[in-house]
């Protein structure tokens, strides 16, 4: 029996826009993943809790308020303090192209942005990301 | 895998969780690190929310963290939430309502899908009670899936089993009827706010009333009915919330003075027993027919009709099982060995 793909999604920082988060849960479901979906006004500390605690392999950051310089980068450097850094770490929302160069450097594995249709992301997990050994 | 218990009773969360992981994807060589815990087991009081779905048992479990957390018992949760069984995919939702706890370090939820396990549970509960157990979790809180009237597997889990009605749910027979309001070791009427909280409230009262005077008991556990509302004023919500918390210390109590508890862990561990044995025979005979594509063949004759399943599992038994002799009808019994 193959593993369960497990992802948590989280909105870091304060906005609470959470549709695009939702209607991802929902794909990801449909795709046969487990999702964990947290909600809204996270702290960077409560999503890296959250996704030692649940044991998956893909953390999926949602970001509309302008934040994700700062808050996208802190889940990477949690996760890596506790030795979890093999969990990918992926964002989306509005992220302007001149952020992205500095958040691949920190860690953000992908960042898909308003528009992405929802296969492209999926497409782009079944590819990159596999159930941890 | 190996290094996995010893990490998990030093308190390491991260491998608790891997465990867990391990134990749901049915990994192989689980039980070797299950073996080296099991012996440690039994000192958490594992309590089991279950009722219908949006009745509210995560929102309850949330303010149950918080009752406990103020006692300064660590707490572990499991809540259930369904798998799709068209694409295997979940959402689990539960720890939304939870969300206040993620850093505190004495709190370890858990998200589980009940990957297509009926009875309102994941087949991996039982095991991950184990685990959270020797991590240290003095309590363990699992949030059944939504469930209907038999969805009643928690019973076998949990000490002490809460049931969460709300009003609006059907009339007086519904309350009456077996299964999961047979279950109750305490019931929660929750969103007692709402029309229809009175009646209900009257209506499981006679079900528990019943119920005590068919067993002739005295003095023995009086199942409680608690009204829950208003979790639009948290103080008043939490305030019932502990009263609930101090229930199910007392429940817990009651177990223990009567000797009770074993009874109930004797269930508990007859059903892991099973779950062994079932692990250890069935699942490798069936591995075993499948891989040869005997099973199909099997399917096949079954549906020409050339031959009936009890004869098929009969001639299969006597195939593995060397030390007991079964006697099978009809002419295929010599082709066993």
């Amino acid at each position: 029996m193959p593993r369960k793909l497990r992802v948590v999604i989280a909105k870091p920082g304060l906005d609470g826009h959470d549709r695009g988060a939702k209607v991802l849960a929902r794909a990801f479901r449909d795709a046969g993943y487990e999702v964990i979906y947290t909600g809204c006004h996270q702290t960077p500390e409560m999503i890296a809790a959250v996704a030692i605690q649940e044991d998956v392999d893909l953390v999926a950051l949602s970001c509309l308020s302008g934040a994700h310089r700062y808050l996208f980068p802190q889940v990477t450097k949690l996760l890596k303090d506790e030795g979890a850094d093999d969990i990918v770490v992926m964002g989306g929302g509005i992220i302007p192209e001149q952020d992205h160069a500095a958040l691949y450097e920190a860690g953000i594995a992908a960042i898909f942005g308003p528009g992405t249709p929802l296969d492209t992301i999926t497409g782009w997990i079944d590819e990159n990301v596999q159930p941890r050994e | 895998m190996a290094d996995l218990g010893e990490r998990i009773l030093a308190g390491d969360i991260r491998a608790a969780s891997r465990l867990i992981r391990n134990l749901e994807d049915g990994m192989p060589d689980t039980d070797l690190v299950m073996k080296e815990i099991f012996l440690r087991t039994g000192n958490s009081h594992v309590i089991g929310i279950t009722g219908a779905p949006g009745a509210g048992k995560s929102t309850l479990t949330d303010e149950l963290i918080a009752a406990f957390r103020k006692k300064d018992r660590s707490v572990g949760v499991m809540a259930v939430d369904p798998s799709s069984p068209f694409t295997g995919g979940a959402i689990l939702g539960d720890r939304i309502r939870m969300m206040r706890h993620a850093e505190d370090k004495r709190v370890f939820v858990r998200s589980m899908a009940s990957r297509g396990n009926m009875g309102g549970l994941s087949k991996a509960v039982g095991e991950s009670i184990h685990v959270m157990d020797v991590l240290g979790q003095e309590v363990i809180i699992v949030e059944t899936c939504g469930v209907g009237q038999q969805e009643v597997d928690i019973i076998n889990h949990a000490h002490t089993v809460i049931v969460v009605l709300v009003p609006g749910m059907g009339d007086e027979v519904q309350a009456l009827k077996a299964g999961l309001m047979e279950i109750a070791d305490i019931f929660v009427i929750n969103k007692a706010d709402r029309d229809g909280a009175g009646k209900l409230y009257k209506e499981v009262l006679s079900v528990i009333e019943m119920s005590a005077k068919d067993r002739g008991e005295n003095g023995g556990w009086t199942i409680p009915v608690l009204m829950v509302e208003s979790v639009l004023e948290p103080h008043k919500f939490a305030e019932s919330v502990a009263i609930l918390g101090e229930k199910i210390e007392e429940h817990y109590r009651y177990l223990v003075d009567n000797q009770l508890i074993e009874e109930r862990m004797r269930n508990k561990t007859a059903a892991e027993l099973n779950e062994a044995l079932w692990a250890s025979i069935m699942q490798p005979v069936l591995q075993d027919l499948s891989a040869e594509g005997e099973f199909e063949d099997m399917v096949d004759l079954l549906m020409k009709r050339q031959i009936d399943p009890y004869t098929l599992a009969k001639e299969v038994a006597t195939r593995y099982m060397k030390r007991r002799v079964l006697t099978v009808e009809g002419p295929s019994a010599d082709q066993s060995k």
